[in-house]
């Protein structure tokens, strides 16, 4: 599993931050976050390297990684579409628009395309309102979507 | 110390500040329901029980969690109150499994027995259960997490008691539920099975892994010869299964209930405890006078320490003792000397043990060392609550039993070996017989006090012979690392360690109260089963290990003396460093 052994290397960035913030209190959800942003998701043996490296309990960080949504703990798709289903989406069609991707795509929810492509999640407000209904793509915000805009959006993405 | 004045259900109480309202009203004799309070354990206010109201108010608060004011005016009870406690039920109960009539906690079940006295008949809310993973992955207890009512007690125990961290709680609201670390089966996470989690579980969601078959199948073999061994801590706990005061001492009674479920021969773990006096003392007694291994020297007779020891303080491995506990010496002893006596095969003979602990059935197949004898040493362990439930069920009139003594060569024991049930036993029974290997004379006031009772660390200071030895004892595991983080220190400084022996057992008032003991035990039982063990070693005609006469025959006739290489082959083990979490 050469890519799990890839995965378990901490960039240099990550490194010192954690060693600036060892020992402060509140110091294992700002580390985290910075854990999340490098792999998009917390690999089982990241946890374990930080929970040695922190001398904090696993235990307590997989308390941790799973109250919050924001944690994920398998890895979402290269290209990974936050559906926004805060109130105004949803009244909007957020709801239309998950179906559709699930039909292009062919993956439920929280799943990842064979080729690792891409994956969908169901976000709460992302707070754009005004764009309603609206996806996140890899940080970019696509606004007043429709089914057909779509294949739009993805084709944007098919071939990177 | 000052003191509240304030009213519960109209009548004036006085109670000292900080006391919960909880406890305030238990001083007048009135009980508010709870499921997620323990004395054990700090309020955690999951469960919404034990809420009551506060006169000339609309508030409601929880009485575990909520400490007495000046001039409150407190009611626990009324129509309405009773209403909100059994909605509360009922919401436990609509994501509760009914499987009472399986379920490991049958009529033991703090649930159930709520349930019952709100006379709960139906179930107004719709069903949700979720299916998830019975986790059977440890030799010693199960996880039902589909059964978890979220109390936090075992989260509690296993985090804080014991500092441990092999549980937690995971997701959030409906979904929370109780997992192992990293969310692996139990046997992968830093558990210790001490089973401290399923002596404090409410419900059946953590219990022991029951192996009374194993025990009745070797029975019916007619070709095999069945011994069996009870700990020191059985006899003064099952009585409590049979309606007996805690701390009633029923060994006699024990004796003859193994005896009518048809065992061949029935042996005392307290004559293994006087066996590992005689190894222990000695290695003991050769550290400190001949420096033949490190200082402190550390007890090892606790399974689910040794287990903590190995995960957690592996550099700690040289100042173990090296001699197995007394339920693997008794085992050995059993398959060798007694083998050898009786003209059995070792194979031939099936040796069970009946222990007040979880860890235990994790212990006999640790590593090769338990397999001394040629073949597995101890068979099968049962705990007190296995036990309990096998006799009631072979229709024995436990209560009307006469009192029956052990067997020979290997049954007999010291009030040293009995007292291994208590926190700082081992060390007073240890401390009995090295003061008479150093000086070659008899202790006078055998009683070694400054080791007893329930404080979490205790340090004394014993003088053998101009020598001052000074001791530790630490029990409920998260009392152990300030223990041993001293002897880090000064070993890091240079400096001389500050103890010479240390004792540790994982649970709180050592095996009395460990995690296969009757269920509801706080400090109140401990303190009565402590007693119960001292009273027995009082009684004892023999209170010193060396004085034991079958242990003397044992020596002269098969193991020479102690610390002889036969001891070391049969008696002695080794401990190897363990990961905390699966690779």
């Amino acid at each position: 599993m050469a890519s799990d052994i890839k995965e378990l290397t901490f960039s240099q960035e990550l490194v010192s931050f954690i060693e600036e913030w060892k020992g402060k209190p509140g110091n294992l959800i700002m580390i985290l976050h910075k854990v999340h942003e490098e792999f998009s998701y917390i690999p089982r043996d990241v946890a374990k390297k930080i929970s040695e490296m922190l001398e904090v309990p696993l235990a307590k960080i997989y308390g941790v990684i799973t109250f919050y949504h924001y944690f994920k703990l398998t890895k979402p798709g290269k290209f990974n579409i936050q559906v926004c289903m805060g109130t105004a989406c949803y009244l909007k069609g957020g709801e239309d628009i998950i179906q559709e991707l699930e039909n292009i795509l062919g993956i439920g929810i929280n799943q990842v395309t064979d080729d690792g492509k891409f994956s969908i999640e169901a976000v709460r407000c992302v707070g754009c309102c005004g764009l309603a209904p609206v996806a996140v793509v890899n940080g970019k915000v696509f606004g007043s979507l429709t089914k057909d805009k779509l294949s739009e959006v993805l084709a944007e993405y098919e071939n990177k | 110390m000052s003191l509240v004045e304030l009213k519960i259900n109209g009548e004036v109480v006085k109670v000292e500040k900080g006391t919960t309202i909880l406890n305030a009203a238990k001083e007048i004799n009135v009980n508010i329901p709870t499921l997620c309070h323990h004395a054990d354990l700090e309020p955690w206010a999951a469960c919404g029980m034990c809420i009551v109201k506060l006169e000339n108010s609309s508030k409601t608060v929880r009485a575990c969690a909520t400490p007495v004011e000046e001039g409150m005016s407190i009611i626990t009870h009324d129509p309405e109150l009773h209403g909100v406690r059994k909605t509360v039920l009922e919401l436990i109960l609509s994501t509760h499994p009914n499987e009472c009539l399986t379920c490991g906690r049958n009529q033991h079940c703090e649930l159930q027995t709520i349930a019952c006295e709100f006379g709960v008949r139906e179930q107004p809310y719709e069903k949700r259960l979720r299916d998830l993973p019975i986790d059977k992955s440890t030799p010693s207890i199960v996880l039902e997490p589909e059964k978890c009512i979220s109390c936090g007690r075992c989260v509690l125990v296993c985090q804080g008691l014991q500092n441990v961290w092999a549980l937690e709680f995971l997701f959030r609201g409906e979904n929370t539920r109780i997992a192992p670390a990293g969310d692996d089966v139990l046997n992968d996470s830093p558990c210790i099975k001490c089973g401290q989690c399923s002596a404090h579980c409410p419900v059946g969601a953590i219990y022991e892994k029951d192996e009374t078959r194993k025990l009745l199948d070797a029975i019916q073999d007619k070709n095999l010869h069945v011994t069996v061994q009870v700990a020191p801590s059985v006899r003064v706990a099952i009585g409590e299964a049979f309606g007996l005061e805690p701390g009633t001492v029923v060994t006699g009674k024990l004796y003859a209930a193994l005896r009518r479920l048809g065992i061949d021969a029935v042996f005392d773990t307290n004559f293994g405890a006087d066996l590992t006096i005689m190894e222990e003392g000695t290695e003991f007694v050769q550290r400190l006078t001949e420096g033949a291994g490190v200082l402190p020297q550390i007890t090892s007779c606790c399974p689910a320490w040794t287990d903590y020891m190995e995960k957690y303080y592996p550099d700690m491995i040289p100042n173990f003792s090296t001699a197995k506990s007394p339920m693997m010496m008794q085992g050995a002893m059993t398959k060798t000397y007694y083998a050898e006596k009786m003209g059995f095969e070792a194979r031939q003979i099936y040796s069970a043990a009946i222990m007040p602990c979880t860890a235990k059935k994790y212990e006999i197949t640790r590593d090769e060392n338990m397999y001394s004898s040629g073949v597995q040493d101890v068979d099968v362990v049962l705990t007190t609550r296995e036990l309990a439930r096998l006799i009631k069920s072979s229709g024995i009139d436990f209560l009307n039993l006469p009192d029956e003594p052990a067997d020979s060569p290997i049954g007999a024991y010291s009030g040293a070996g009995t007292i291994f049930g208590n926190t700082g036993g081992v060390m007073e029974a240890a401390l009995r017989t090295a003061y008479n290997l150093v000086t070659g004379t008899e202790l006078k006031d055998v009683e070694i006090h400054q080791v007893r009772g329930l404080d979490g660390i205790k340090e004394g200071v014993i003088d053998i012979d101009g020598t001052k030895v000074k001791v530790a004892v630490a029990h409920g595991m998260a009392n152990v690392g300030a223990v041993l983080d001293k002897v880090r220190m000064a070993a890091e400084k240079g400096e001389d360690p500050p103890y010479h022996f240390i004792e540790v057992m994982a649970c709180r008032g050592g095996c009395i109260a460990g995690g296969g003991q009757p269920y509801f035990t706080t400090d109140e039982v401990r303190q009565k089963r402590m007693e119960g063990i001292y009273k027995d070693d009082k009684m004892s005609e023999v209170r010193c290990s060396y004085q034991n006469p079958e242990i003397q025959i044992l020596y002269k006739d098969f193991l020479g003396s102690p610390m002889s290489s036969k001891s070391h082959k049969l008696l002695h083990t080794t401990y190897t460093p363990r990961p905390l979490h699966r690779l």
